[in-house]
This record gives C-alpha cells, structure tokens and sequence, in this order.
C-alpha cells in the first residue's frame, strides 16, 4: 500500500482523501448474475471479496469504479474439499478458513502456514483466497504457495469455466489472467502424494506487514530420499509472485543433504528479480534473503516430507 | 434471487443487530461501517486511528469475526449482526476484558483501548486459552503509542482466566 501512496504522492495528487469515490452497489446472490453485471460494466466495475486491497485502493481513489459488485451474497464459494486427488478451495474462503482447515493442516499446511503470516488477524478473517489470487499484488503471500503447489485456477465467465495453470495465472503487477468478464470462483490443489512437506518463511520489517521477501516451499521424497517434486515460490522480489525454476530443477532427482539445499537456495538468488526499495532495502539485501529463506525452508519442508513418508 | 442494488450517493435503508438489539440507519454505498457505526447509529467508542486498516482502533466484531471497519462498507453488514465494545458489559457489570484492562492498568491515553478489546474478544472466542505468544499475535493488529503492550497482554491473561472460570459470558456475546 506504501507504493500507492508514494506514487500518489509523486503524481500530485496532493491530500490523501480516505472516502472513497461514490458508486453504485450491486449484492447478487449468485454467480451467473455476477457475471452478467460484470459484463454489463465491464471496466467500470470491480468485483469485491474480503475487500481488503479492494477498499484501500478506493479509499487512495486509485481505483474509483462506477460499480461494485459484491459476492459476499452469493452462495456456495466459500468451502474446502478433497476429492479425486485435488483439494479444491472456493474463492470466497477466507485465509483464517484456511488456517483452520482440517484439510489444509494434514495436506498443503504451506497453505496455513503461508495464510497465517498475511496481514493481521482481522485481516485474515475476512481476506480471501480469491480475492488475493485476483488481486496479483507481487507482495501477496498466497501466490507463492500456490504457485509452489502448482495449483490451477478455476475461472468462470459468460460463455462458462476455463482452467488456468498457476504458472500462467501471474501476468502482471496487478494482473492477472482473468480477462474482463470472469471471475475466479475455484482454486484446485493437487493433493501432495506421501512423502511431502512444505514450508512458507516470510521476512517482514514489522507485525503485519508485506514481505520484505517470502519463500514457499513444496517437496516430495521418494523411498530411497530422492527428490521427486520440488516446488519453490518467491513473494515481493519481482514483477508478480515467481517460481525459482532453476532451484527446483537443482533438486529434483537428486538425493537431497545439505550440498544440494545450498546449490538451490543459490540458485533462488538467482531466480528472483527484486528491485530497490526505499522501504524494504535493496535488491542486493532481498537476493541475499531470498538465499536465506529458501535455505530454511527447505530444511523444514525436508523434515517435514521425511516424517510424512 | 435477484441482486440488491443501491445506487450511487442514494442513502440505504440498513437494519441490523447491534450490540444485541434491532437498529435501522441510513448509509450510502460509499459509507464504511466505521463512520456508519459513529455517525449513524451514535456510538463513539468505537475510533477513528489510521483510516488505512492499520492501526486496528476501529476494529468490531461483525458477524463472529474482528473486522477493520474502517476497511468495510456499512452496506455489507445489512442484516448482519455487530459487536461493539458499546456491547460488551451485561447488565451493568463490566465483561472479563473490559476488566482485565481496568485490573491492569492496560490503558494509559485509551484510544486504542476499544479496538484492542473486540481484537481480544475475537482471540479469546477462537483460543480461550492462549499462551503470551498467541496473546501478541491476536493484537498484532493493533497499535498503541502508549504501553509498550505489557500491561495490554496482561490484562487480557487476565480476562482469559476469567471468562475460562465463567462461562455465562462465553454464550450469546453477540
């Protein structure tokens, strides 16, 4: 949110006004007829969930949308279940719904692990899942996770549902995959096979803060120990949340001890892209933690994927 | 089911459960709930700190959860049900939060003090027996320029103790 507020700044805007622009309210109690206003609006609308980037940026008039269409009304996309092998999450689920989840804790607890350290609690009780995912903040916890775990997003518009693959998902700063018109209604989870752990380690300068940088970490060890999955994920040290491909690859196949772990936590300061900043130090700092963090994590994760096999 | 639809700067007609009892009060869209809850519905405990969710001073609990309601739309609680800290004491005998502060010294200007009671309702509803960590973590979003959050964490032990001796308070706060 500082960003917005420097850029505010720097733009001359002047005073921050903390009222948000007028607009016209829309509460529809499904999710066709979401769609149907969306579409209707098209750029002039937003969609809100938890509205916790949402309201900020109104309040900021970075956004100032005619429309608000709110989904808090609609029934049905806030749940966690696991069948066939995915665990599937409804977009409306808040992050304390996911720490509390029976589900999560015993299959993804990256998941809880990672929901636990966004923002605050009162945060976390009404963020969502979706909204998060939608939202595309390069800062946002969640992304990592779920590009960690490889996870595929569910959007819903007009003309019906296409699958979109995490990888794919992370556009932009702020942008996501959505085209105008759709929007996420279900995010699905590969259940992790016997033998894995993850792990999400943020670094923040404060209680409650985005991450200085965040490292979430999935793996899966076969029989013999040797790596058959590795999943890494890198919060606030680029464009939009990134997958450390080069660290992963240096894992995967491979028996991993302590060798190893070094070779991909190095490869993670090479994977990430972070830049200058006035708040959170420099990119040399971030590259130098994202090493860190990807380090410590991957010895959780290890422990983790060890004791579940 | 169609979608209920409040057009711009057009005041709303709102009812909801507050504090245990029926109330009606006119919002626009734009409204949030902070200055619905002052402005509106008269009841000024409930502050006004950052306006940038946070500082938590503003914090309520609407339906069950903690929320910043400087980071709410006083449209969405219609029909809902909200706790203020207006709503804490029962019958005239203070709740084991309000309490605990009073007991020990957990205040000293006071302008965080009712954010950080709701904050430590919503703790204590979902952990009633919290360890000092958890306690710290369940005000992380909270700020007070005043304590240095000893007395805070102490007063709310306190209050765990209590309402875990108690249990007339644990039903039916809101």
């Amino acid at each position: 949110m500082e960003t917005f507020i420097l850029v505010f700044k720097v733009l001359g805007f002047g005073d921050l006004c903390l009222y948000p622009a007028s607009f016209e309210y829309y509460a529809p109690a499904s999710l066709d007829e979401a769609i149907d206003l969306l579409n209707k609006h098209r750029e002039e609308a937003r969609v809100l969930a938890g509205g916790h980037s949402l309201i900020p940026m109104m309040k900021l008039r970075v956004l100032r949308p005619a429309y608000v269409i709110d989904l808090n009304r609609v029934k049905g996309l806030k749940y966690i279940e696991e069948k066939g092998g995915e665990i599937r999450i409804g977009a409306l689920t808040t992050y304390y719904d996911v720490i509390t989840s029976d589900i999560v804790k015993r299959r993804v607890p990256i998941l809880a692990e990672c929901a636990s350290v966004v923002a605050d609690p009162q945060v976390r009780n009404w963020g969502t899942i979706g909204g998060s995912l939608s939202h595309c903040d390069p800062s946002g916890d969640m992304g990592s996770s779920i590009l960690a775990l490889r996870a595929k997003m569910v959007a819903k518009g007009s003309s019906g549902e296409r699958v979109i693959e995490s990888d794919d998902w992370f556009v932009g700063s702020f942008q996501s995959a959505l085209k105008t018109g759709e929007i996420l209604r279900e995010i699905v989870i590969p259940t992790p096979k016997p033998g894995s752990g993850g792990a999400y380690l943020k670094l923040e300068r404060k209680a409650g803060d985005y991450a200085i940088a965040a490292v979430g970490v999935q793996v899966t060890l076969d029989g013999s120990g040797s790596c058959t999955y590795a999943g890494i994920g890198l919060t606030a040290v680029g464009p939009t949340n990134l997958r450390a491909k080069k660290a992963e690859q240096a894992l995967v196949g491979r028996k991993v001890d302590d060798r190893v772990i070094e070779e991909a936590a190095r490869a993670a300061t090479e994977d990430c892209r972070p830049t200058d900043d006035p708040l959170r130090g420099s990119a040399e700092y971030k590259r130098a933690m994202v090493g860190v963090l990807t380090k410590r994590a991957l010895n959780k994760a290890l422990a983790d994927a060890k004791r579940s096999r | 089911m169609t979608a209920l639809i409040y057009p711009a700067d057009a005041k709303v007609r709102l009812e909801l459960t507050v504090n245990g009892e029926r109330r009606v009060g006119e919002a626009e869209p734009r409204m949030l709930l902070v200055h619905f809850i002052r402005e509106v519905l008269g009841l000024t405990g409930t502050h006004v700190g950052c306006d940038t969710s946070n500082c938590g001073a503003c914090t309520v609990v609407l339906n069950g959860r903690a929320v910043k309601s400087c980071t709410v739309f006083a449209v969405q609680a219609n029909g809902g049900s909200l706790l203020t800290v207006e709503g804490l004491a029962r019958k005239g005998r203070l709740h084991p939060i309000q309490e605990g502060f009073w007991e020990k010294h957990g205040l000293q200007c006071g302008y965080c003090t009712p954010g950080m009671m709701m904050a430590a309702y919503d703790l204590l509803q979902k952990s009633p027996n919290p360890t000092e960590e958890e306690i710290r973590r369940g005000i992380s979003g909270n700020l007070c320029r005043c304590t240095g959050y000893v007395k805070i964490v102490e007063a709310i032990e306190y209050a765990a103790q209590k309402l875990r001796s108690d249990p007339s308070w644990r039903s039916g706060g809101d």
